[in-house]
C-alpha cells in the first residue's frame, strides 16, 4: 500500500487516485487478523471449520460463538471483528424471517446473499460510516443441493465449493484446493475440515483455540445445527493424530 | 323521495319490489375447479359473469394467468379478485427477476393468502391457486373466504361447488392421469353450471405442466349432458 499517508484513506466514499477505496480494503486487512474460518461444501452437506483464538484462560468455553443460525436451513459462519459480525446476523435473520412471512417458505440462500451483499456494499459508499469488519459464510440445504456463498467486507460476493477467511487463509486454500470435494460425505468434510484448521493454526503466535464446526445437509434433514460433539472430538483426535505422525516422519528424514 | 323508491325498487314497506339491478355487485358466482396430476394441474371455470340476477358476460375467463407457469381460478367479487390477481402478478414479476427463476406455486399462493387474510373485511374473494414449478410439480392450493391457504389434489369453488362435492368425493380417485382429470373437471363443472343459476356458458380449461399452459373450450352446445330430475 504506496498510498497509505496520502490521505485517501479517510474515507469510504473518496476514490484514490489509483482506483482504489483504501477503507474497505483496511476492512478487509481486520478480517486477515481474526482466527481462521473455512466452509466445504460436499456432495450432500456444508461444513464450518472456525478457529476460535482464546486471548484469556478465563475465558468460558463455548462462549463468543462464530456460527450461527440464519433460518431452520441456512448456517452462517463469521471471521473479523465479532460485534461487527453480529449485525450482520442480525439484518440476515431479519430477512430470512420477512421472506418466510411473505412467501411462506424458507428464503432462498441466493437470494438471502444478494440482500446481504448490497446491505454489506452500502457501507462502503458513504463518508459517515465504515465498511463492516468483518467477512460472511453462508450455507444451506434446499431442495436436495448443498450451497455456500461468501461475502467480502467490500459486498463482492461469490459461490464456492470451498473457501476460507482469516488469518491462516491461504494456507487452507492450498489445503482445501488438494480435496475432491464434491465426493466427499459429511462425516469425511468434517475430518477435513478439523485436520485443517489444525494444520493451518500457527501455535507460535496463537498458543490456545477453540474448534468450533456447524454443518447443514442431508445429515441434519436440511437444517444447520453445531456437529454433535461426538463426531468433532473423534475429528480433532484424527487431526491431531494425523498431525503427530507427520511430524514424526519429518524428523526421520532429517 | 319518489324518485329515489323508483330507482331502488323499494316499497313503503321497506322490502324490494323487484331485483335491485342497479346495485347489485359485479361478481363471479362461479363454478371453478382445479385438480393436481402427476406431473401438473388442470383447472377449469364456467363462464358467468352476474351483475344481481342480470348475465353480464357469458363468456367471462376466470382462468387468470399470475405468471406463465401459475393461474388463478377466480370466484367473488370481480372487481376484487381481479385487484388482487394484479397485485399478485406484480409481486411474482418482480420476485422472478430477483430470483433468477420461476417463483414457486406456494410461494405464489401465500401471497395470495396475505392480501385476502390482511383485507378479509373488505373483499370478497375465494380463489383457487394452480400451477406448476420444478420443485414439487403440480399443486392446487385454495384461499377461501376468511384467508385461509391450503393444499389440496383437488379442490372446488364458487357458488356452484356446493353442488358437487358428493360428485367429486365420488369420482375423484388418487393418482389419475391428465385426460382422467380433465375427464372430470368437465363432468363436475358441467353438473354445477346446470343446478347453479348464477354458473352457465362454456367450460373453459388449462393443463399447466413444465411446457406451460394447454388452454381449450368446451362450448355451450357440447357440454356434458347428465340426468336432471
Amino acid at each position: 500500500m504506496s498510498s497509505i499517508g496520502t490521505g485517501y484513506d479517510l474515507s469510504a466514499s473518496q476514490f484514490s487516485p489509483d482506483g482504489r477505496v483504501f477503507q474497505v480494503e483496511y476492512a478487509q486487512k481486520a478480517v486477515e487478523n481474526s482466527g481462521t474460518v473455512l466452509g466445504l461444501k460436499g456432495k450432500d452437506c456444508v461444513v464450518f471449520a472456525v478457529e476460535k483464538l482464546v486471548t484469556s484462560k478465563l475465558y468460558e468455553p463455548f462462549s463468543n460463538k462464530r456460527t450461527f443460525n440464519v433460518d431452520q436451513h441456512i448456517g452462517l459462519a463469521v471471521s473479523g471483528l465479532i460485534s461487527d459480525a453480529r449485525q450482520i446476523v442480525e439484518t440476515a435473520r431479519l430477512e430470512a424471517s420477512n421472506y418466510r412471512g411473505q412467501y411462506g417458505v424458507g428464503i432462498p440462500l441466493k437470494y438471502l446473499n444478494d440482500r446481504l451483499s448490497m446491505f454489506m456494499h452500502a457501507y462502503t459508499l458513504y463518508s459517515a460510516v465504515r465498511p463492516y469488519g468483518c467477512s460472511a459464510i453462508l450455507s444451506s440445504y434446499e431442495d436436495n443441493k448443498p450451497e455456500m456463498y461468501m461475502i467480502d467486507p467490500s459486498g463482492v460476493s461469490h459461490g464456492y465449493t470451498g473457501c476460507a477467511i482469516g488469518k491462516a487463509k491461504q494456507a487452507a486454500k492450498t489445503e482445501i484446493e488438494k480435496l475432491k470435494l464434491s465426493t466427499l460425505d459429511h462425516i469425511s468434510l468434517v475430518k477435513e475440515a478439523a485436520r485443517i484448521i489444525y494444520l493451518v493454526h500457527d501455535e507460535l503466535k496463537d498458543k490456545q483455540f477453540e474448534l468450533e464446526m456447524s454443518w447443514v445437509g442431508e445429515c441434519t434433514q436440511g437444517k444447520h445445527e453445531k456437529v454433535p460433539l461426538n463426531i468433532k472430538t473423534e475429528a480433532e483426535n484424527a487431526a491431531r493424530q494425523i498431525l503427530a505422525d507427520d511430524s514424526d516422519s519429518d524428523v526421520d528424514e532429517i | 323521495m319518489a324518485v329515489e323508491q323508483r330507482i331502488s325498487g323499494v316499497n313503503p314497506m321497506g322490502g324490494l319490489l323487484y331485483p335491485d339491478w342497479q346495485h347489485a355487485e359485479h361478481s363471479t358466482g362461479t363454478s371453478i375447479m382445479a385438480c393436481e396430476f402427476n406431473g401438473g394441474v388442470v383447472i377449469g371455470a364456467d363462464s358467468r359473469s352476474t351483475t344481481g340476477a342480470y348475465v353480464a358476460n357469458r363468456v367471462a375467463d376466470k382462468l387468470t394467468k399470475v405468471t406463465d407457469y401459475i393461474y388463478c381460478c377466480r370466484s367473488g367479487s370481480s372487481a376484487d379478485t381481479q385487484a388482487i390477481s394484479d397485485i399478485v402478478n406484480y409481486h411474482l414479476a418482480f420476485h422472478r427477476m430477483e430470483l433468477g427463476t420461476e417463483p414457486r406455486v406456494e410461494t405464489a399462493a401465500n401471497v395470495f393468502r396475505e392480501l385476502c387474510y390482511n383485507y378479509r373485511d373488505s373483499l370478497m374473494a375465494g380463489i383457487l391457486v394452480a400451477g406448476w414449478d420444478q420443485y414439487k410439480g403440480g399443486q392446487v392450493y385454495s384461499v377461501p373466504l376468511g384467508g385461509m391457504c391450503v393444499r389440496q389434489p383437488i379442490s372446488i369453488g364458487g357458488s356452484g361447488s356446493s353442488y358437487i362435492y358428493g360428485y367429486v368425493d365420488a369420482n375423484y380417485k388418487p393418482g389419475m392421469d391428465k385426460e382422467q382429470c380433465v375427464e372430470l373437471v368437465k363432468n363436475s363443472l358441467a353438473l354445477a353450471m346446470s343446478r347453479d343459476g348464477s354458473s352457465g356458458g362454456v367450460i373453459r380449461i388449462g393443463v399447466i405442466t413444465e411446457n406451460g399452459i394447454e388452454r381449450s373450450v368446451v362450448m355451450g352446445d357440447k357440454l356434458p349432458k347428465f340426468y336432471e330430475g
